[in-house]
């Protein structure tokens, strides 16, 4: 069993639906909604969360700075 | 066990990144996915860390980085297109305390600045010099950059980038190896190159910059020069994933990563 449970919160309003972060996460955690925000990009959300350990790969590849990552010991 | 919720993770104790206190709340005018963005948060990642905002100032391009200013919480000069080596130099030289970068693009640094860029390396300023090289000219709409590569299209070479005719005479020039260029000058301390299309490369490219302004700090003499290949999915008309493979498959071949000098030395491949 894993050893560490992560989480990512992606600030919805400012991503911009590149989709670099689904490439970057090794989990396959991310993905991009249906629906679009206020500019009209499909954000980036967490469709697998149970898969996330908490490694901040999406968070330090992300051009726009708007993933913040948690990571919990078990 | 109890289930672990979301709720549980998600507390200020368990964060382990967020951008940095050093970028202002305006959001990059960027296009989605571009590799600006990225530079600009890691530089702002090592100023913090270093601890030197309130001593830093920048110095930003004319190109899609024009302003850069706008994002960082330090203080910051616009120079005219290619000038940003010649404005660095004047503010280091007044303010030898300062923590003093350039941030260009490849037109900006290897086109209209090649002249500011050359004598700025081998003068041997102590500043740092980021290079965002995408091989193309972004904000005006794609014309070839000298760091295009052989065979790609862009408004000006529209049937891809033909350094010779057939019979060998010359036409768009080969691909600009600048950063090789200037690791020949006896004013350069350390060059590399780097990139920021994986969580891999954007470790690797922090290190750099932050050995790069450390060697500043430190008052080691010497221009520190930071290459990032980078992409411009917009011109290159792919979206920013594929442009970031592509920038694998295509740019790294002409513009292989690594350190090319440290310490004054050349590095033997
Ligand atoms: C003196 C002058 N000549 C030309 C221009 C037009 N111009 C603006 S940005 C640019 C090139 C930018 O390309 P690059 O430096 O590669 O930056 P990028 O947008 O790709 O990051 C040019 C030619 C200008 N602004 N000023
Ligand atoms: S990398 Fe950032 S901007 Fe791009 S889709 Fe992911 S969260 Fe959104
Ligand atoms: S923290 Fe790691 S595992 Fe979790 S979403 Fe981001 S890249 Fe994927
Ligand atoms: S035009 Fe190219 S370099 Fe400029 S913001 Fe868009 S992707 Fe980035
Ligand atoms: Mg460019």
């Amino acid at each position: 069993m894993a050893k560490f449970r992560g989480a990512i919160v992606v600030d919805t309003e400012r991503c911009k639906g590149c989709g670099v972060c689904i490439t970057a996460c090794p989990c396959g955690v991310i993905e991009l909604a249906k629906e679009v925000n206020g500019k009209g990009y499909n954000y980036a959300f967490m469709a697998n969360p149970e898969a996330c350990i908490g490694c901040a790969s999406c968070g330090i590849t992300c051009p726009d700075g708007v993933i913040k990552v948690y990571k919990k010991a078990l | 066990m109890a289930e672990i919720t979301l709720q549980d993770i998600i507390q200020p104790e368990n964060l382990v990144y967020e951008k940095s206190k050093l970028l202002t709340e305006k959001p990059f005018h960027y296009c989605p996915g571009c590799g600006h963005g990225t530079v600009h948060r890691i530089i702002a990642e090592v100023l913090e860390e270093l601890g030197v905002d309130d001593r830093t100032i920048g110095v930003s391009p004319v190109g899609c980085a024009v302003m850069a200013y706008d994002y960082f919480d330090v203080d910051f000069v616009e120079a005219a297109h290619g000038r940003a080596p010649a404005c660095a130099t004047g503010i280091k030289r007044v303010w030898p305390d300062k923590v003093v970068f350039s941030y260009q693009g490849d037109g900006d640094l290897a086109a209209i600045g090649t002249c500011e860029t050359i004598h700025t390396c081998n003068r041997g300023e102590n500043i740092t010099m980021i290079f965002v090289n995408n091989g193309i000219y972004g904000m005006t709409g794609g014309q070839m950059a000298p760091t295009t590569l052989v065979g790609m299209k862009t408004a000006t070479t529209p049937y891809g980038r033909m350094p010779q005719w057939p019979d060998g005479t010359p036409n768009n020039g080969f691909p600009l190896q600048i950063t090789q260029l200037i690791a020949q000058l006896p004013g350069t301390r350390y060059v590399t190159r780097q990139a920021v299309f994986s969580a891999a490369a954007v470790r690797n490219a922090k290190k750099a910059i932050k050995k790069a302004f450390q060697n500043q700090i430190e008052n080691k003499n010497g221009v520190n020069f930071v290459e990032i290949v980078s992409n411009c999915n917009s011109n290159w008309k792919m979206s920013a994933v594929d442009a970031n493979k592509w920038l694998q498959d295509n740019m790294l071949p002409v513009y292989p990563l690594g350190d090319l000098k440290d310490n004054f030395e050349l590095i033997k491949k």
